[in-house]
């Protein structure tokens, strides 16, 4: 039996943590360190040894993750996913240096491949996908159970009632593509919450709330 | 491991200071990486890829009645017809203010962010403060801004949960008339592309 999947990181609705500090827009980092762990987490990211779905999860089970600056928290998960393969060990983590072989990569990012990997990206809409379920404007409810791996359903949003506003085609779904099992394109929805619906007698008035949502989160209301 | 000195913040840094050398050192001796590479990247997210980018989109939209109307029915191919694709921008939406209905953005799960247009996200979008409050008391964040806004304007918030990165094109300040598209630019703040700001107002 596999350990339970906890995620750190659903924080929707969740109060006490202070207030929130605007800055400037031309801040780019915050510490000398920064620019090279983002540069090391998206070159070793466009090695293919990994997909951003299982990025997410291994930054979100990190049990430390709301005592982590946000490139730390992908430092660690960086260092989670290469131990997890085996691309380096724990004592060469101690050592600074290789004092193992390498394991072969399915490629490398060269310098002069930057700017065509960057501006591509990677697209999730799939031509291929089962029929949508949904159109717009009916009303949907969500998936109301937690479920044990990654999933991209936040907690307030579970076992809501709301409408479906905008269909985006079919897209690769996160929850299977985390666990490393295809790509499972499904339609994604964007689905309007009433505040009411989310927050009951604390909702502010005014308000709306969508999120994007796979097919299999929901279910006709 | 587990090891945390919160009273300690400077030898803290240190510490992720000589990790992230040690896995450079560790990860260039295996070749799984080119130095040069890592360099290109800072390179392309410190000079190139910027919130100056989506100020350019939405000033366009302002000035261009017809790039307006493809911005809203395609927002990714008229977002690439300037030049801004890629990481973390490929399934863009465009999200008109309007004098009814104030959007506002955010990742409650991550930190998910359309890159080729407003660049790296700030640290408070990534932050558990902005995360956890702004679906629930959006206008309590607003004000945190310095942002109030008309009573009667409803505000729509869009947790970025998929692959779909969200673009908010401001109204259009009063008194812009014949103004340029790059001044109309310079009146356009990354915050008021999230949802937390408004476009500057043109000095007198």
């Amino acid at each position: 039996m596999s350990a339970p999947y906890t995620s750190y990181s659903d924080l929707g609705g969740r109060t006490g943590f202070g207030p929130i500090e605007p800055e400037d827009e031309d801040v780019r980092f915050h510490a000398d360190w920064e620019p090279a762990a983002l540069a090391l987490v998206l070159a070793m990211g466009a090695t293919g040894s990994w997909n951003i779905d299982m990025s997410r999860a291994a930054r979100e089970t990190l049990p430390h993750y709301l005592r982590l600056s946000y490139y730390q928290i992908w430092l660690a998960a960086l260092e989670k996913l290469m131990l997890e393969r085996g691309q380096v060990h724990p004592d060469e983590l101690a050592a600074g240096h290789m004092l193992h072989p390498p394991v072969p990569l399915a490629r490398v990012l060269r310098r002069e491949q930057v700017p065509s990997v960057l501006a591509a990206g990677s697209p999730t809409l799939r031509d291929a996908g089962p029929p949508a379920r949904f159109a717009p404007g009916d009303r949907v409810r969500t998936r109301a159970h937690a479920v044990p791996h990654h999933t991209r359903l936040p907690g307030y949003a579970r076992g809501k009632v709301g409408t479906i506003a905008k269909v985006h085609g079919a897209h690769v779904f996160a929850d299977v593509h985390a666990q490393g099992l295809g790509e499972d394109p499904q339609t994604l929805y964007t689905v309007v919450f009433e505040a009411s619906e989310l927050w009951g007698a604390d909702a502010a008035p005014g308000v709306r709330v969508s999120i994007d949502a796979w097919e299999t989160y929901l279910d006709l209301a | 491991m587990g090891e945390h000195h919160p009273s300690h913040e400077h030898s803290e840094l240190d510490a992720t200071e000589l990790r992230v050398r040690a896995l450079q050192t560790i990860l260039t001796e295996k070749g799984y990486i080119e130095p040069a590479a890592l360099d290109a990247i800072v390179e392309t997210y410190q000079t190139r890829i910027g919130p100056r980018n989506g100020a350019r989109v939405v000033a366009k939209a302002w000035a261009d009645p017809a790039y307006l109307d493809w911005l809203l029915r395609d927002a990714s191919a008229a977002i690439a017809s300037l030049g801004y694709t890629g990481r973390q921008g490929e399934h863009m939406v465009a999200l008109p203010n309007t004098e009814q209905v104030h959007n506002l953005v955010v990742c409650t799960l991550c930190s998910c962010y359309p890159w080729p247009v407003l660049g790296l996200p700030p640290v408070w979008y990534k932050s558990a403060p902005y995360r956890s409050r702004v679906v629930r008391d959006p206008r309590g964040v607003l004000a945190e801004f310095g942002v109030t806004l008309p009573p009667g304007q409803e505000i729509r918030v869009w947790d970025s949960t998929a692959e779909v990165r969200y673009l908010v094109i401001p109204l259009r300040p009063p008194g812009t008339e014949g103004l340029t598209e790059e001044e109309l630019a310079e009146l356009v703040t990354r915050d008021s592309m999230i949802g937390t700001g408004l476009p500057r107002t043109p000095e007198p």
